[in-house]
């Protein structure tokens, strides 16, 4: 029984390490500053959090020390991501060539102009247009 | 088996460092290189975790609490540093 918990926790850690490679390579290969900011912090939240939960299910007695660091994981990598990307748009990064809509900037882009309409419907024309 | 499998994910880990250190390099601009350093941090908070286990020591936890702290700061400070200065 105990070593089934163990190998369970080993396989979850093994899971959590794979998410913390595919964030890694979702920031080589992204094109934009923002793009990679969601790639890197959102996989990497969930990577980190599975690998220190299989590891508190291998070391059941190390409980308090691991809630205590996914806790904090939890709520300081969003908060830094926002913070960065919110620098990054103040500075004026580009955006990529593909992006849909803008909604920070203060004058609207050339193709929301052009409909004349609000942003749902700017998307589902970009869906479904062609 | 659970060293093995562990071992196998420390070595998922490493080429997650590998890429990121790739990207700090070749970076366009200096915020590119701010979330490659907070994508290693969080990735060493796992690696950290990982090696406690290996050595089968319950300090290096606080390591790595203390480590994450250290890195959500200076990520703080320096968005803050770009958007209205120091």
């Amino acid at each position: 029984m105990n070593q089934t918990i163990e190998i369970i926790g080993a396989i979850v850690t093994l899971i959590g390490s794979l998410f913390l490679f595919l964030g890694a390579l979702g920031l080589i290969r992204m094109p934009d500053v923002y793009n990679r900011i969601q790639a890197g912090t959102k996989a990497t939240t969930l990577g980190t959090m599975l690998s220190l939960l299989g590891i508190g299910l291998i070391h059941l007695d190390w409980y308090g020390k691991i809630i205590v660091l996914i806790i904090f994981v939890l709520v300081s990598n969003p908060i830094s991501s926002h913070v960065l990307a919110g620098a990054a748009h103040y500075i004026g990064i580009p955006l990529t060539r593909r992006t849909v809509i803008d909604k920070l900037s203060d004058k609207p882009m050339i193709r929301v102009q052009k409909e004349n309409s609000n942003s749902e419907t700017v998307l589902t024309d970009e869906k479904t247009g062609k | 088996m659970v060293n093995l499998i562990l071992y196998i994910a420390l070595g998922f880990v490493g080429l997650a460092l590998i890429l990121t250190i790739i990207r700090f390099i070749i970076g366009r601009t200096n915020i590119d290189r701010v979330i490659a350093l907070d994508v290693m941090t969080v990735s060493s908070i796992a690696l950290i975790g990982m090696i406690a286990h290996l050595t089968n020591r319950v300090i290096y936890m606080d390591i790595a609490l203390v480590y994450g702290l250290l890195s959500f700061i200076a990520v703080l400070i320096i968005a803050r540093y770009y958007e209205k200065g120091l």
